[in-house]
């Protein structure tokens, strides 16, 4: 019985000590993003390690954004093609394509994809600097690694990612419009009428676009912070960029579900 | 890699992102077919909206010139009252007939003007007397059957 006892309260302790550290984990983040925002002023004076940064994030991003957007796009086109001809009104494809574009996957696989790319890279990155101790050498040189490091990539970050979901959504509606017009042969016409009839530029554009710089703030965030937080070994480092992965797609996901909530209930 | 090659890239990004949110916006969206600035208001009462909706568009021989803004239930009347945005462009005379018409069969509900004959025009807050009310389905048909019921005795 007593030993009884002692198990269930070893177990209670377990879950309070997993979840203090993971309250610990969120306020840490909270902090760095604060004091993202207080050092911003100085990192834009050196504004060429932001636009360094947009490139390693974004141009490099590219050509997996438009291959991946040109095939989600096909895919789409077919699918709803399948479906939508049962009902007879296969011109309805461009609308179908170009709203589920907008709306929810150029945002959504946009961020996912960036996780994947972008954010592993800057937590390894991040990660192996503090393990060879380049951050702390910075810091006696009274260079703050937050000012020099981190805010570039953070702003770098929320700049890049509204520029890849749109180029997602418009290579996206490309390829829905390669399958359906010359593939297919649904009339050209009837394709962009019907979409620009019911795509709303501030109502599906615009909350699009809100989306996608929320996500690329919770995207970065975890990836510096992750780094940042990432034990200064080999192993540390791996476990942390798997951990960014992980966090990142599912707060893309969750946040995605509040997001279209309140816009559509707006 | 040099700094001049590195901005190169980056403005070629930020270009690339720019002509696509353009292309959204253009190509895909509806910001240049109908893009409604300047309007004023006017309301029209109906008995039954059916499945009007706000933002629905309201058209005038077929051309979207406006757009519903609300659509709110009056108590004492227990009528629908529908506020309706018309573009400053057009004008209609006060006496105009508001109906609602659905798009297809199964399509969307919206809004047709006609114009009537009055010399003096619609302003703002004025309000549409002469309407027309959705098409019920199930009244139709119900019509319908009392029609021939009573065309069989």
């Amino acid at each position: 019985m007593n030993i009884n006892m002692k198990t269930l309260l070893k177990s209670f302790e377990k879950i309070g000590r997993s979840f203090s550290s993971r309250a610990l984990r969120l306020g840490a983040a909270t902090r760095l993003f604060f004091l993202i925002l207080i050092y911003s002023a100085d990192s834009f004076k050196r504004i060429h390690l932001t636009i360094r940064e947009i490139y390693f994030t974004g141009v490099m991003s590219l050509v997996i954004i438009i291959v991946s957007a040109f095939f989600v796009g096909m895919v789409l086109g077919l699918q709803g093609y399948y479906t939508l001809q049962k009902y007879g009104s296969s011109e309805a494809i461009g609308v179908l394509v170009a709203l589920a574009l907008v709306r929810e996957l150029g945002p959504v696989v946009t961020a996912l994809l960036f996780a994947g790319r972008a954010g592993t890279a800057i937590t390894a990155e991040i990660g192996l600097m503090k393990a060879t101790e380049q951050l702390s050498a910075m810091e006696m040189m009274a260079v703050s690694p937050i000012a020099r490091i981190i805010a570039p990539r953070f702003w770098a970050g929320v700049i890049t990612m509204p520029i890849l979901a749109s180029i997602f959504s418009m290579v996206g509606v490309l390829g829905g419009y390669v399958v359906a017009v010359p593939i297919i042969g649904v009339d050209e016409g009837a394709f962009w009428s019907q979409m620009q009839a019911n795509v709303d530029f501030r109502f599906d554009v615009v909350n699009g676009l809100i989306k996608s710089v929320v996500f690329g703030i919770a995207c970065t965030i975890i990836a510096l912070f992750e780094g940042f937080d990432a034990p200064p070994t080999a192993e540390g480092v791996s476990r942390a960029t798997t951990r960014t992965v992980v966090t990142s797609s599912l707060a893309i996901l969750a946040l995605d579900f509040v997001l279209t909530s309140f816009m559509i209930s707006g | 890699m040099d700094k001049i090659k590195l901005d190169a890239w980056v403005g070629i990004f930020v270009s690339i992102g720019v002509i696509s949110l353009l292309g959204l916006a253009m190509k895909v969206g509806n910001l240049t077919s109908n893009d409604i600035r300047e309007t004023y208001m006017v309301t029209a009462n109906f008995e039954n909206i059916g499945g009007l909706k706000p933002r629905a568009p309201v058209k005038g021989a077929g051309v979207v010139v406006g757009r519903v803004n609300s659509i709110e239930f009056d108590t004492e009347a227990y009528h629908a009252i529908v506020s309706i945005d018309i573009d400053k462009r057009y004008v209609f005379p006060k006496d105009t007939f508001a109906n609602i018409y659905t798009a297809g069969l199964l399509g969307e509900q919206y809004i047709g003007l006609e114009a009537g004959g009055e010399e003096k025009n619609l302003e703002q807050g004025d309000r549409i007397t002469q309407t027309q009310d959705a098409v019920v389905l199930e009244k139709l048909i119900s019509q319908f059957l009392y029609s021939k019921a009573s065309e069989e005795e």
